[in-house]
């Protein structure tokens, strides 16, 4: 595997979203985004229930098509491009008796979309054990699936989603169910995806305070819209307050940031403030 | 050697009716157990149990109309596969597999009713009849048996990957919805030729036993194939000395032994957790 750095500045974009309009059963999901990301950047996608981050996943998976807008992963079309993503789904829980190594399904990351058998060979092998060995996962190469713990499960997920190599990286959700050790070490090895590898890397988290350590930028998404920048560009008043369309408090405590607002007062992103 | 001869007596593997018998029976063995590994996969369970019993309509559909049965079995496992697959989403796969069955179940009365099909053949087809099958059934199902592995061998890797991942495999451009059809036209054609083997009602055995057993015992996918369609031989083979033996029908002994193997399996698989519950809490 390749170890690309980052190129500062003069680097193209990687992975490019214009004017993207998404409607799904008449209802308009996504409007007007616009996006441009860096090779080796890491973004957070923040945003309440329903704002479109799985839509906007889908359309950069090239499974779901805009209805209006362009999306271009490494200058081509989305729809063409489905080897330059790699993907890490929300929830995967796969049974327990599921006959599948995490070394199949690392192996699968890398042809299983090809007809026929594998015929193995040395080369496939090498690579897989690679891609488990970088994400740390070697110990538990031989374990099935289903008995691994939800930190060494997303670590593996990584290992399936890079060994493609890919050049943007999606993650839905990966620190969902985590203990805070494991979304630590999660969290570690995505930075490491963004920042070692050069792969840019689109996490989607309902909570940005894991993360905030190793974030770029923030892609804040409500009401179908798109707020992108640096935290402290984004995370603001008065601009999630547009976004949002009403009153919003950002709370700062102990470097925690605590996004407060709506007509009823709810927490909007605060579900591990006890924590 | 008195045991031996009491095993096996002469006539057991050369009586011609034997002889298509172990053929057929094996045959219908490692098909089952090649697309069985699928349906465990995917939990598929009642599509596996439903496409056989609905092909039973096309059997008394052929018998109505002088037809022969797995050109009958084949157009309505076919059908009914279909069927499923158009009508359901993931949310009413069960309705809509359960109302295909019933429909195909339904019309198998009435192709009864009009036809005069003596209860033995009925009973056959339900119970399956492992010691009448006739040559010409065997080259239909050896036919199958090619097709089926053939169709299996291509669609390995991306059907595997749509069934333990679905939702990476689709981002990785592996046609969900399209894998959904041909895995149950797989099943399909797995239930055409064992149905006149080991019938409509049982063939279900022979598809998820042996199968489910395999995927308990092995560690990877195709360790797990292999082991399930050796499981499946020696469960038919078994049951076909049994059953010779003692004259009982050799669809009790199939849906027996496979249940023995599943039993182990399910046994193997919690004694391994336990093993594996030592490792990751240390």
């Amino acid at each position: 595997m390749r170890n690309l750095q980052p190129v500062a500045g003069q680097a193209q974009p990687v992975l490019e979203l214009a004017g993207v309009r998404v409607s799904l059963g008449g209802r308009p999901v996504l409007q007007g985004i616009d996006l441009s990301l860096r090779p080796g950047e890491l973004v957070g996608v923040i945003g309440p229930n329903g704002a479109g981050k799985t839509t906007l996943l889908k359309i950069i998976l090239g499974l779901l098509r805009p209805d209006q807008g362009k999306v271009r992963i490494g200058g081509h079309d989305a729809q063409a491009s489905r080897s330059l993503v790699g993907y890490v789904p929300q929830s995967y829980t796969p049974d327990p008796d599921l006959p599948l190594t995490a070394r199949d399904l690392v192996a699968l990351g890398l042809d299983g979309a090809r007809w026929g058998f594998s015929l193995g060979g040395r080369n496939r092998r090498a690579k897989v054990d690679e891609a488990l060995n970088w994400v740390g996962a070697s110990s538990y190469a031989d374990q099935p699936v289903g008995r691994l713990s939800g930190g060494e499960l997303q670590r593996l997920l990584v290992a399936h989603a890079l060994i493609s190599e890919p050049r943007v990286v999606l993650l839905d959700e990966p620190l969902a169910n985590l203990d805070l050790r494991s979304q630590d070490e999660v969290v570690a090895l995505v930075g490491r995806v963004a920042h070692e590898r050069g792969v840019t890397v689109l996490l989607v988290t309902h909570d940005m305070n894991p993360i905030l350590g190793v974030m770029d930028r923030i892609l804040y998404l409500a009401r179908g819209q798109a707020a992108l920048g640096t935290v402290d560009e984004v995370v603001r008043q008065d601009v999630l307050g547009q976004l949002y369309g009403h009153h919003i408090d950002v709370v700062r405590v102990h470097g925690r940031i605590l996004v407060v607002g709506g007509p009823d007062v709810e927490a909007l992103t605060c579900t591990t403030c006890d924590a | 050697m008195h045991l031996l001869h009491v095993l096996f007596p002469s006539g057991l593997f050369t009586a011609d009716f034997m002889v298509n018998a172990w053929i057929a029976g094996s045959a219908v063995a490692v098909l089952s157990a090649s697309v069985g590994f699928f349906v465990v996969l995917r939990g598929a369970s009642f599509a596996a149990h439903a496409i056989p019993r609905a092909s039973f309509a096309g059997a008394a559909g052929a018998v109505l109309a002088g037809g022969d049965t797995l050109v009958g079995l084949a157009v309505f496992s076919g059908l009914s596969a279909l069927g499923i697959a158009s009508l359901s989403s993931r949310r009413h796969e069960s309705q809509t597999t359960a109302l295909v069955l019933t429909a195909a179940l339904g019309l198998g009365a009435l192709f009864l009713s009009l036809g005069n099909a003596y209860a033995p053949e009925v009973y056959a087809l339900l119970f399956g009849q492992i010691v009448g099958i006739s040559r010409p059934d065997v080259v239909g199902i050896l036919l199958l048996l090619a097709l089926a592995l053939l169709a299996t061998a291509i669609l390995y890797r991306p059907l595997l990957y749509a069934s333990v991942a679905p939702d990476v495999a689709e981002a990785k451009g592996v046609p969900r919805r399209r894998m959904d059809i041909l895995f149950l036209l797989l099943v399909a054609l797995a239930a055409t030729a064992a149905v006149p083997v080991v019938g409509a009602l049982l063939s279900f055995s022979l598809m998820v036993g042996p199968a489910a057993a395999g995927s308990y015992f092995g560690r990877g996918p195709a360790q797990s194939l292999g082991i399930g369609v050796v499981i499946g031989l020696l469960s038919v083979w078994l049951s076909l000395v049994f059953a010779y033996d003692t004259g009982m029908p050799v669809g009790f002994f199939v849906a027996a032994v496979t249940a023995v193997f599943y039993g182990l399996g399910r046994l193997w698989s919690r004694l391994s957790e336990g093993e594996n519950a030592a490792r990751v809490s240390p």
